[in-house]
């Protein structure tokens, strides 16, 4: 092995920092496959979760309960016909869905997913995340100018407003994370990713309960804002159908169109990552502070390998249940296939929490703990994935008056004052 | 530190590389057989009759705006948050000053009927 390869494996800082552009790339690699599966996993459970709030079944032909309903969906648009109109800015409608692409997942490059399971941390993470990310509407605004028709043009138009909008109470409940950043002795806080989750570290309180209520207000008004952000319902009159029949990208058609799908969905990852960074306390496992025993450790160490063991209990449960007709069969048999690759990983994992905990300060245990730090990171977006889903089968979609009146009427106000009397009581408290 | 810096590159040639890839490939195996009523506007089935580039409300505009006034201040209020305990009274008067500033303007636009919607 070389010795840029095996030089890092040791280290305790993310790869960037270590200036080791190997590991680097892997890291990067790493992210883009995952967040790439991860969004085809949000396909499916997106179908799955609305068609079960509206008692409906969803996808189940293709394959087992629909499991690899996303793999057809791609081959799909990988066949479909790949429409340009005629009077669209050829160049411009190529580069759009590229412009929205890079800016959802360059993001990526700073969240920190553990101390030192980062591509990189800049100084400047949490600027650097908020600058990259709002150049998303760049992708949108162009992809609308682009087609040369009236629905994109106006669904561009309406999206970019209301992304300006709701940035802006965003931008001041994210300034009110960073202050409580500064509540330490030397009296500087930080805008780096990592210094940020270390901050509620030190301070043994995730900012969401950090001068309650205040903290909870701040982080209530960026998960408003960060759903308008990201064009998904109830704000997501961008493409609101019954207006607009798809808003920005109603002339993409095929891949083209699935990569601005791919590009929400992993606008909508990072946000939640940003969301968990600054008030979930990031990687941080529940209760940190205060059941600290290197036995409670262990314990919470055996969590991924639980969650996977009970993912696999339950498509076990599934295989009995389904029916018994011979038709059904090749399904039985690949969702026990699924079932005990599931229950394979969990198993791995829990050897690697045992191992990890009886040979300290090795390889094994490192690797444990960064697999602790990214679980409960992951975990924490999940749930917002989650919720994400619940909010679009639960609210209808507002106004489009009434989405700018809420931005900048209620949102900002709220965010000002809440980030005025952050600061008031930061000053009286020290 | 200018090392941190370097990944972001790295992403952006990973994305920028695998993209256009994914859709070269998906170019030579799909159909393509378009014509004139294919590559029209789509207007829910009937013909366009001007170009979409037209004239549209001012609000966008006066939104933008206001959305740079906004945004730049709280770009500003970043490096104080960050010392914040360290400039202790003084600064939280200096910005109570500053925000104070704004906040007048924006009860004025308020009042002005720019953050209507009709």
């Amino acid at each position: 092995m070389p010795n840029f390869v095996m030089s890092y494996l040791g280290s305790t800082v993310t790869p960037g920092e270590a200036g080791n552009q190997f590991w680097a790339l892997i890291y990067v690699l790493i992210i883009f496959t995952g967040v790439s599966v991860a969004v085809i996993a949000m396909n499916w459970i997106e179908r799955k979760a609305l068609a079960h709030f509206q008692v409906r079944l969803g996808p189940m032909r293709v394959g087992p309960h629909g499991l690899l309903q996303p793999f057809a969906d791609a081959l799909k648009l990988m066949l479909k016909e790949d429409i340009i109109p005629a009077a669209a800015d050829q160049f411009v409608f190529w580069v759009a869905p590229l412009i929205g692409l890079l800016a959802a997942f360059t993001v990526y490059t700073v969240i920190p997913f553990g101390p030192s399971q980062a591509v990189s941390d800049m100084n400047i993470g949490i600027l650097f995340m908020l600058g990259v990310s709002s150049l998303g509407v760049l992708g949108i605004v162009v992809a609308g100018w682009a087609s040369n028709s009236h629905y994109p043009l106006i669904g561009a138009l309406r999206s970019s407003a209301q992304m300006v909008s709701y940035e802006v109470a965003m931008g001041l409940a994210v300034v009110s994370a960073v202050l409580m950043t500064s509540m330490n002795e030397k009296g500087t806080g930080t805008l780096s990713m990592i210094g940020i989750v270390q901050a509620q570290q030190q301070q043994g309180v995730w900012f969401i309960f950090k001068f309650f209520p205040l903290g909870f207000i701040a982080f209530v008004i960026f998960s408003i804002a960060m759903i308008a952000e990201t064009n998904r319902a109830p704000f997501d009159m961008a493409e609101a159908e019954s207006e607009l029949t798809a808003g920005y990208h109603t002339e993409y058609s095929g891949l083209r169109w699935s990569l601005f799908m791919l590009a929400e969905y992993a606008a909508m990852i990072a946000v939640s990552s940003i969301a968990v960074t600054l008030w979930l306390g990031g990687w941080m496992r529940p209760f940190a502070n205060l059941l600290h025993a290197p036995a409670w450790d262990f314990i919470f160490s055996l969590f991924p390998g639980l969650t996977f063991g009970s993912l696999a209990a339950i498509a076990f449960v599934g295989v009995t249940r389904m029916p018994a007709h011979s038709f059904f069969k090749i399904q039985r048999i690949g969702l026990a296939v699924f079932a005990a690759l599931l229950g394979f990983i969990a198993l791995l994992l829990l050897a690697i929490a045992i191992v990890g905990r009886s040979a300290d300060a090795s390889l094994a245990a490192r690797f444990n703990e960064g697999i602790d730090y990214v679980y409960w990171f992951v975990l924490k977006v999940a749930v917002f994935m989650y919720l994400f889903i619940w909010y679009r089968a639960t609210w209808p979609r507002y106004r489009f008056d009434q989405l700018m009146r809420i931005g900048w009427k209620v949102l900002l106000p709220i965010s000002l004052g809440v980030l005025v009397v952050t600061a008031i009581v930061g000053v009286i408290v020290s | 530190m200018p090392q941190n810096y370097v990944p972001i590159f790295l992403f952006l040639a990973v994305v920028g590389i695998l993209i256009p890839i994914t859709l070269l490939v998906a170019r030579i195996i799909r159909t393509q057989s378009p014509n004139r009523v294919k590559l029209m506007p789509y207007e829910c089935g009937i013909d366009p009759y001007d170009n979409a580039r037209g004239r549209y409300t001012v609000r966008y505009y006066i939104i933008a705006i206001l959305f740079v006034v906004f945004d730049v201040e709280t770009i500003f209020l970043f490096p104080w948050a960050v010392k914040f305990k360290a400039l202790g009274v003084f600064g939280l008067i200096e910005m109570l000053v500053f925000l104070g500033i704004l906040i007048v303007g924006y009860i004025w636009i308020w009042k002005k009927g720019a953050l209507e919607w009709v």
